[in-house]
């Protein structure tokens, strides 16, 4: 059983290694993106024969799922797609010596953990008394709310500082767009310039836009 | 593990990646005829005793059909959508437990704490400890199938239905795992087998009501099913994501949809509908027991609780063809609306509803009710809150002009029903 | 444990197989005669004009990134929910924060009038 995990193992990390060389030689920025899930499906493959389910199923579910939806939708809003004619690395020396400086530095980050760190040891047994360490889930959850707690709250203002920065960003855009009235609301201005209020026009509002040059959704008003 | 084991595994896997094929062409027909009965029409029922054979005809159109690849498609990926559409739908299945068929032959291992009993369920694929989010991971691969074909196909159609519905999509699949939270919470486990077994009392649409409506509501919006079929609203958009798609390629979209209806349908019996579980079935196992003995026993059970949840299954497939037959397509701001405003916020609601009763009622049974009638007061305010006041009425209705005209009007609204009734032509001809 | 996961393996194969081989048939059965036209990009009877990557509303792109987020949310609360029962109060406290923190998001967001569709 364990050669069959060896052999499953191999495959998966070759597959890692080669979706992620796919992923910076690709000229096509969707080929990459969808090269970037492969290698995404590869680790959660990986989390699975750990047995890490969980990670597993949570690793296709926000990487897979969500992540790289929002990288796919982040290509397809911008209109270089292809990168024709777009030179992606510099050729010659200069690339090889970039290439040394990375696994250099790479090296200097990895090689002390791997040799301080003593390969083939068992796993200590566990006190008798101690839940099964694959109960899993429940577990995970239980260390949510004691050990991780602080981790656990911090996790979540760190996701609406996410999200307020990225609705202030797309606001700076937003700002400068002009909405386009539905037919009601437009009917309703009509009529409220027809027969202005007594006391002053509502200030601020355009002029309303006429039928016969709709606003197309791309244009930015100057 | 030995061979035989894998080889009825494989067995299994296939039979059931068969049937659920079959169940897709056979959904068809259903639905056709089914609509075609909501319209008053007869439907296909030439192929065949009562159009039996017309899945067949389709199928075999389909494949003499020529494949077109436009020009200006980007062709890997224009392959790999459908591919990437329809595994998803298929491997959902491998998590929902059909029924419970033993093959130790003890149909009393079915009703036992599947933690702790020894059940071989040749009527469920996999049992494994986080089937819940599997379901969620898996449906959100199929995100990709849609937005890739929109893409690789290099037409502005395909492209905005594309963008479209992976926009919906995942703003209702996020409603959707809300939903579902809460009935996790209720039985505090993610297996699938496990939610059926606690389903043992009371089926999770008591405690649960609120999760089942936000669960209809956002899983119809997941399968893209009418009234939220906007990705292939083919008034606006000529067929959407699928647009230069032709021959067995928009097969296998078609196949995704109806499976993927299917599927989400499935999912509903089992976490809302207890699944194959069924008043009365372990009483029968008993007396088949008695009279059969032990292996007849787990046969009938397994067969009598496939039954059960096919019939589940059906009836939920007939709603949703019935209310694709009712209701009008969401428009897509009302539909970004619902979803992200109503169903997302309900949802929270549901888990705070849900902790706040278990906190505070020990009782399982009676916290389930109270929890059903918050649902309910909850679904009342949120539907009187939700009805929007007519809208601005400045459009002129042909029933205004007819009333301006010099036909007169007409002297009865029985007498003209009657009319419109016996000849149709009559009153078409007084509106001129 | 592993093993329920082969299982899942064995069926993806049947999954895969199921569609490719009407696939595969149909390319056998079916006829090829591909013409400039015919391969053309489908619009009304026109000529696609223009390119295809318009610039699409940043509002996609918002809902997507909401998304993102609340979908992280929701995947730290599963464990919680499947723990719920054993945590009592304290647990319903800390899981009631995270939720707060993360509507306090949710509100922002929609009284900035980032959830609307214009």
């Amino acid at each position: 059983m364990a050669t069959v995990i060896q052999i499953i193992f191999g495959l998966i990390a070759a597959l890692i290694v080669g979706a992620a060389v796919m992923v910076v030689t690709v000229r096509n920025v969707i080929h990459a993106a969808l090269w970037l899930i492969a290698c995404f499906f590869g680790v959660g493959a990986l989390y699975l024969l750990l047995e890490a389910e969980f990670l597993a199923v949570v690793q296709v579910l926000v990487y897979v799922g969500a992540i790289s939806i929002l990288i796919l939708f982040a290509i397809m809003l911008t209109r270089q797609v292809t990168g024709e004619g777009v030179r992606q690395l510099v050729g010659g020396w200069r690339l090889w010596l970039t290439a040394a400086i990375s696994a250099l530095l790479f090296a200097v980050a990895i090689v002390p953990t791997v040799i301080s760190h003593s390969w083939n040891v068992p796993a200590p047994p566990a006190p008798p008394g101690t839940p099964e360490p694959l109960a899993g889930v429940a577990e995970l959850g239980r260390a949510f709310v004691y050990e991780f707690l602080l981790q656990f709250q911090v996790a979540g203002v760190l996701l609406t500082v996410a999200l307020i920065g990225a609705i202030v960003i797309a606001f700076e855009e937003r700002a400068r767009r002009r909405r386009v009235l539905t037919l009601a609301e437009e009917h309703e201005l009509r009529k409220r310039l027809a027969h202005p209020p007594p006391v002053e026009a509502p200030a601020g509002e355009p002029a309303p836009a006429p039928r016969a040059t709709p606003i197309s959704e791309g244009e930015v008003q100057q | 593990m030995n061979w035989l084991n894998i080889l009825i595994l494989v067995v299994q896997a296939f039979i059931i990646t068969l049937a659920v094929t079959t169940a897709f062409a056979y959904l068809t027909l259903f639905e056709r005829r089914l609509l075609a009965r909501f319209q008053n029409r007869v439907g296909p029922n030439r192929a065949g005793p009562g159009g039996f054979l017309q899945p067949v005809a389709d199928a075999v159109k389909l494949f003499f059909k020529e494949d077109i690849v436009p020009a200006a498609a980007d062709k890997p990926v224009y392959l790999l959508a459908p591919a990437l559409a329809v595994i998803p739908a298929i491997i959902i299945w491998a998590v929902i437990p059909f029924g419970c068929l033993n093959v130790n032959w003890d149909y009393r291992a079915c009703f036992a704490d599947p933690r702790t009993s020894e059940v071989r369920n040749i009527l469920q694929i996999a049992e494994i400890n986080v089937g819940v989010l599997y379901l969620f991971a898996v449906t959100g691969i199929g995100v990709y199938g849609i937005t890739l074909a929109g893409w690789a196909s290099n037409n502005k159609y395909s492209m905005l239905g594309g963008i479209r519905s992976s926009a919906q999509l995942i703003s209702y699949e996020l409603a959707l795992s809300c939903a579902v939270l809460g009935v996790v919470m209720t039985y505090s486990t993610l297996s699938t087998a496990e939610i059926v077994y606690l389903q043992g009392g009371l089926w999770g649409i008591v405690p649960q009501f609120l999760g089942f409506v936000l669960f209809m509501v956002a899983s119809t919006a997941e399968v893209v099913r009418a009234p939220f079929d906007l990705v292939e609203a083919e008034q606006e958009l000529v067929g959407g994501y699928n647009t230069e798609y032709g021959s067995m390629k928009f097969a296998l979209f078609f196949m995704t949809e109806y499976i993927k209806l299917i599927a989400i349908s499935a999912i509903a019996v089992t976490f809302f509908f207890g699944g194959w579980r069924f008043p009365g079935l372990q009483t029968l196992g008993q007396g088949i027991e008695a009279l059969a003995g032990p292996v007849v026993a787990s046969l009938v059970v397994g067969l009598v609780s496939l039954g059960a949840f096919l019939l589940k299954l059906v009836a939920f497939l007939f709603v949703s063809v019935w209310i694709r037959a009712s209701w009008p397509r969401l428009r897509y701001d009302r539909l970004m609306t619902l979803g992200w405003k109503w169903l997302l916020p309900l949802g929270l609601l549901n888990l705070v509803y849900t902790a706040v009763t278990f906190v505070i009622v020990p009782d399982q049974r009676l916290a389930s009710f109270i929890l059903l009638a918050l649902s309910l007061i909850t679904l009342a305010v949120a539907i009187g809150f939700s009805s929007v006041p007519r809208p601005v009425d400045n459009v002129t209705y042909v029933k205004d002009l007819r009333q301006g005209s010099v036909a007169p009007p007409p002297p009865a609204e029985a007498g003209e029903s009657q009319a419109a009734s016996t000849s149709p032509r009559q009153p078409a001809s007084s509106r001129g | 444990m592993l093993a329920n996961y082969a299982f899942i393996a064995i069926f993806f194969v049947a999954a895969v197989t199921f569609p490719l081989a009407p696939l595969v048939l149909a390319f056998f059965l079916r006829p090829k005669r591909p013409t400039p036209i015919k391969q053309s990009t489908y619009e009304c009877g026109l000529e696609a004009i223009g390119d295809l990557r318009v610039q699409f509303k940043v509002q996609y792109y918002l809902y997507a990134l909401a998304f993102v987020i609340f979908d992280i949310e929701v995947v730290f609360l599963y464990p919680w929910a499947v723990a719920f029962n054993q945590l009592g109060l304290y647990g319903f406290t800390a899981a009631a924060v995270f939720l707060i923190i993360l509507t306090a998001g949710l509100i922002y967001e929609w009284r900035k009038g980032a959830l609307e569709w214009v």
